[in-house]
Order: C-alpha cells, then structure tokens, then sequence
C-alpha cells in the first residue's frame, strides 16, 4: 500500500487548522511606516464613522480604538517575525435598552475585518432560542450549527443570559454554553462571540458561568445618555431621514426628552427613535388636514404641535 | 488500492488548505456543504452516514474543516467525503463531493463470479473491506 500523502497530514488538531503563510520577516534595523498601514487597512473609516455617528458612549470609544491599536500593532509586528499568536477578542457588552449595544456590535465586525482579524466580518445574531434545543441531543446540534454560520465573522448573542437559567438544573442552556466555551477557546482566530445584555443580569449569568466571565477578555459597559447627548442623537436621526426641528420644536424636543427621562420604560436612542416616527406621524397628520400647497421646507420641517400631541406632556 | 470517488479522487490527496479552498469555492457558489463518512468501499454504495445535518447558511470554510476534523478523529480509519448541495431550482443536487480522508491501507475488490440459470455467467464486485464486520472493517484486525 502507497503512504498516505495529503490526508495523512498530521491529523488536525484544533491548533494547526490555520496557519498562515509566513513571508519573510522584516530585518531587525528596518522600520514600518505606522501611518501608511493604518491607512492601507482603512481603520480610520471605521473609527471615524464610529466618532460621528454614535453620539456618547466614551468608554467604549475608546476600548475601540485600543484594540484597533492592537491589532494594528500585531500587524506590525507579525512582518518583524514578533507574533504573540491571535488576542482573545470576546466581549461582552452591558448597559440598558437603547444604548446602541447591537450597533456597535455590528461596527465592531466591520473594524475586526478591516483590521484582518475576521476573515469576513459578518455578524450573525442569536438569542436562546437559536442556541438551545427543546429536547435531549437538540441543543448541540443548534448551538454548533449557529457557531458554523457564524464563522470568520462575530457571534453576537444578544440577552445572552437568557442561556443559563438557575431555577432548571436540568435546562439544556448549560450544554449551549459549554459548546460556546469549547469554541471560544479553540477557535479564537476564527470567531468572535459578542454577548450583549443588560448589567445585572449578566452580572448573575456570570456569576453562575464563571469559565464564561474568564474567557471574555472585554467587558466594555454602555454608559446611559445624558439630555444632550439624546438631542443630539434625535438630530442626526432626523438628519438622516431628510427632516429636521424648527427653532421652536428644538426647544420642544428638548423639554419631551427631559421628560421622556424621567418615565418608566426609558430605552434611551431607541426611545428617541420612537418619539422621532410618532413625530413623523402627526407631521404628515398635520400637512394632510391643513390641505394647502406645500414647499420642500414643509415636508422637512417638523413643528412643536408634533410634539406637544405626546402622552408626556398631558399630566 | 486506491479508492476513486467523486471529484479529485485521481489526484494526491488533498491537504487541509486545498479542503479550505474548495469549499471556499463551493460557499462562493452558494452550495451547502455536508460531511458523510463510511466504511462501505463498494462504488455503488450511495447512502452514506452523515455527520450531522448539512450545513446551510455558512459564511466561512473553518466551520466546516472543524466539522472534517471531528470526523476524522472520531473515524480515522474511515471514508469521510464533503458533498456541496447546489438547491438552486432545476438544480437540486449534489454539485460536488470529495473525499477527505481514507484508510491506511485499502485492500481493494475481486471480482466474484455466480452461474446463474443457463450457465449464464454474473459478476459481482466484492470489497476484501466487507469481509470483516461493519465498524471493525480497517486498522488492525
């Protein structure tokens, strides 16, 4: 019998699955334009696009742009022959409704990919029920199968600690959240697993899992927005769909949004978005009952009426 | 003897990387792969066991060399194959299918010879593998 060429490789452990082709490494007294590879990697699009178009969220800004220096400096130190092997990139994310955990989530691929750390940077997002199954041997199967799609590319788990429930010993989150462990760690350079859910409830799913908490190497918290940073958040989403507030509707909106803050089932950028269409609604209301000849302004404007119609301001 | 079957059976077999770019190939096309394993050599044995569902909906090839890999170690010393299932409408097949891992030593087929009614003469392709029972038919007797 001939030897076995190609698939007698050695059999594949997890660790030498991928390894790439390592061109000669740089000599010791060269130098690396640093400027030149951010540029090439088009980092700063992401990070600009990520500055302007989320208003707040400083921390988490700023843990951003730490691991885009990370990687970037990886990067450079892989052409010197310095490799430190692939970081752990899992993250967890914690803060309330509304605080933009699923956006960022979504830029956090796009950046990961740019960076040449995911090798598609797709996101794709799962809750429990993707995960777990409803019977015995379902679960692996499912939780595997979403781990598979979500390969080269982020696994974002959103409201993560629905997985673990404490009242059920005999739950099959458990079996999810062991197969998802045994993946993080194995498969590092392939996948990027994203919890997202709201801080004390994670702080017990954790609590419960500690492998998980370990394994996570980024807990990043989203801070709730402040009334300047909600205005300014109402704004660029009107700017984004062609409207924008009268002199006296700013103040308007201000004055719903100081108040809004204050009520129960506060969702933060989602409620300003809520208000936003309710707006857009009693504008159009508005433009049908007055019944007159129209200029572009009056279809972009909206007035303090659309908001003062609001719940929140009837006591 | 060498088994050949399916797609690139006449060549070396191939290595991690070359499985990687295949099925990169057979995800840019759309095709959901799965993985199938066997210890039946016979050429007309179509029904192979499979190794989990097929996969639909994969961006990336590591998912399903992680897939590979369990399989060869769960059955190293049997056939695995990858098929690419094409389920565009007319289609609706398998558009590809390889082997991705083999046994050590591959003892091969005769050819038996049955009389049937009128001297005729029938034959029939027997694997030395199917001599031995099933799950125990490679590696060490």
């Amino acid at each position: 019998m001939t030897a076995r060429q190609g698939f007698a490789l050695p059999r594949p452990g997890p660790a030498q699955d991928q390894v790439p082709a390592v061109p000669e490494p740089l000599a010791d007294d060269a130098t690396v334009d640093l400027t030149a590879e951010r540029c090439g990697a088009g980092v700063d699009q992401v990070l600009d696009s990520l500055e302007s178009d989320l208003v707040g969220l400083r921390p988490v800004k700023t843990r951003v742009r730490e691991i885009a220096a990370l990687l970037l400096v990886d990067r450079v130190r892989g052409r010197f022959g310095l490799s430190a092997g692939p970081p752990s990139l899992h993250m967890c994310f914690t803060g309330n409704p509304g605080t933009g955990k699923t956006t960022v989530a979504l830029r956090m691929a796009e950046l990961l990919h740019r960076l040449g750390y995911l090798r598609r940077g797709h996101v794709v997002s799962v809750t429990r029920d993707d995960l777990v199954g409803q019977y015995v041997g379902h679960t692996a199967p499912k939780t595997r199968d979403a781990i598979n799609r979500a390969m080269g590319g982020v696994l974002f788990i959103d409201e993560a600690y629905y997985l673990y429930r404490a009242e059920n010993e005999r739950d099959y989150g458990q079996e999810s959240i062991e197969i998802l462990l045994q993946y993080m760690e194995n498969h590092r350079a392939d996948l990027v697993v994203i919890m997202a859910g709201y801080a004390d409830r994670m702080e017990t799913f954790f609590a419960s899992n500690p492998g998980m908490s370990s394994r996570i190497a980024h807990h990043l918290d989203f801070p709730d927005y402040s009334l300047d940073e909600l205005v300014a958040i109402g704004e660029l989403m009107l700017r984004e769909q062609r409207y924008r507030l009268s002199a006296a509707a700013e103040a308007t909106f201000r004055d719903y949004l100081a108040r809004r803050m204050t009520q129960p089932r506060f969702a933060n950028g989602r409620s300003v978005r809520n208000a936003l269409e309710r707006a857009r609604l009693r504008h159009a209301n508005r433009l049908i009952a007055a019944d007159g000849t129209l200029g572009k302004d009056d279809l972009m404007r909206l007035e303090p009426a659309d908001f003062l119609a609001s719940r929140v301001f009837s006591p | 003897m060498r088994i050949t079957q399916g797609t690139f059976s006449f060549l070396p077999d191939l290595t991690d990387e070359e499985i990687t770019s295949q099925l990169e190939y057979a995800l840019g096309r759309g095709w959901a792969l799965s993985v199938e394993f066997t210890d039946d050599p016979h050429p007309r044995n179509n029904y192979w066991d499979m190794w989990g569902l097929p996969m639909f909906g994969l961006a990336d090839a590591a998912g399903v060399l992680h897939e590979i890999s369990e399989c060869r170690q769960a059955y190293p010393d049997w056939y695995v194959r990858v098929c690419a299932y094409d389920s565009r409408q007319g289609r609706q097949t398998v558009a590809l299918s390889f082997l991705v891992n083999r046994p050590a030593t591959e003892p091969g087929f005769r050819l038996d010879r049955q009389e049937a009614a009128g001297r005729r003469l029938r034959y029939a392709i027997h694997p030395y593998a199917l001599d031995r029972p099933a799950g125990a038919r490679y590696g060490p007797p």
